[in-house]
């Protein structure tokens, strides 16, 4: 019994220790999506180039959604990485032009290479609410039923790429077949 | 540095933190932002007003959204404007806010089974530590029961055998 009443608050204080130290390693930036396994919200906009679209022009494939935005810093570090993805046809990749003006995103598009299937203008913010979008960049992985699976914040570089996104596929894969 | 100009500056940087207790006593600190909106009634605005500062910003994190210029923050302002003319209530509007941002948008997270260890944890702390407390001076008094104090006859004893011994 007095065992017992001494381990029972070392357990007690060890158990809570373990989470507090977990607790300082959380990145208080990184918002969980509400969006998780719930189907990509409707839209009925217009690409940057004019043309006009909704759910019905997405990719009937697992694809990337990318919120991105000519001013963002950030969206221009991890350009290289979207572009190798569709120049090696790997996965389509869907832009979400956020709170931009389309001009300035089709000449960012001329100037530094356009990786996008298309790119939905989002110029008032008002779909990038509907995703729960708070800052550019963010990217989505979507299933080929519509359904957001997997949401990055900031940069995805080939490191989050390869430890992210290749696993979440993988995992989408295995539940389809 | 001098004596005197370390005086001076001490007075001036104390005059400066007068200053600003003054100014933060007497001017609520409320920075916010400046938007154009047009209610219909008074009650809408102030339907807005508290809402945007009860919400908080997903991009800033530590301010509302009325003290805050992000441009996540403007765009939400905006929509809270729209729903309040639309006519919806204040729960439906903190619904469309969860549906989309999670509890973090909310500075009182709501009463969910997620939450509720958020909400009760500190209660079964209190609880947990009531009891250690009430048993530990439950034994005390055991103990003292146990050992009565010494009556002056035996308190005299010892002092001699004290005394003996030093």
């Amino acid at each position: 019994m007095s065992r017992l009443a001494f381990y029972l608050p070392v357990a007690g204080f060890l158990a809570l220790a373990l989470l507090l130290w977990r607790g300082l390693f959380l990145d208080p930036k990184e918002l969980p999506s509400m969006l998780i396994d719930k189907p990509m919200p409707q839209f009925q906009l217009r690409t940057v180039d004019g043309e006009s679209v909704t759910n019905a022009n997405l990719p009937e494939q697992i694809f990337l959604l990318n919120v991105w935005g000519s001013y963002c810093l950030p969206c221009l570090v991890e350009h290289p990485t979207f572009m190798r993805l569709s120049e090696e046809g790997a996965i389509p990749v869907v832009g979400v032009n956020y709170k931009d003006q389309s001009e300035l995103a089709k000449s960012w598009l001329e100037t530094n290479g356009n990786p996008f299937a298309f790119s939905i203008a989002d110029a008032n913010g008002r779909f990038g609410i509907d995703l729960g979008v708070y800052g550019a960049p963010e990217t989505y992985l979507v299933d080929s039923e519509g359904v957001i699976r997997y949401r990055h914040v900031s940069v995805l570089d080939e490191t989050v790429w390869a430890e992210e996104f290749l696993p979440a596929i993988a995992e989408l894969q295995a539940g389809n077949r | 540095m001098s004596f005197s100009s370390m005086y001076v500056s001490f007075m001036a940087s104390a005059r400066l933190i007068l200053l600003f207790a003054a100014y933060a006593t007497t001017v609520p600190m409320v920075h916010a932002q400046v938007d154009t909106f047009e209610f219909q009634t008074a009650e809408q605005q102030q339907r807005f007003r508290q809402l945007s500062d009860e919400l908080r910003c997903p991009m800033c994190q530590n301010t509302n959204l009325s003290g805050s210029s992000g441009g996540v923050a403007e765009d939400l302002r905006r929509e809270i404007h729209r729903m309040i003319l639309e006519g919806m209530t204040n729960t439906e509007i903190e619904r469309f806010m969860f549906e989309r941002y999670g509890d973090f948008i909310f500075y009182k997270p709501r009463l969910r089974m997620e939450t509720l260890f958020l909400w009760f944890g500190p209660l079964i702390f209190l609880l947990i530590g009531g009891a250690a407390a009430i048993v530990v001076s439950r034994k005390a008094g055991e103990t003292e029961k146990r050992n009565p104090r010494l009556d002056n006859a035996q308190r005299e004893k010892l002092q001699a055998l004290l005394k003996a011994k030093g």
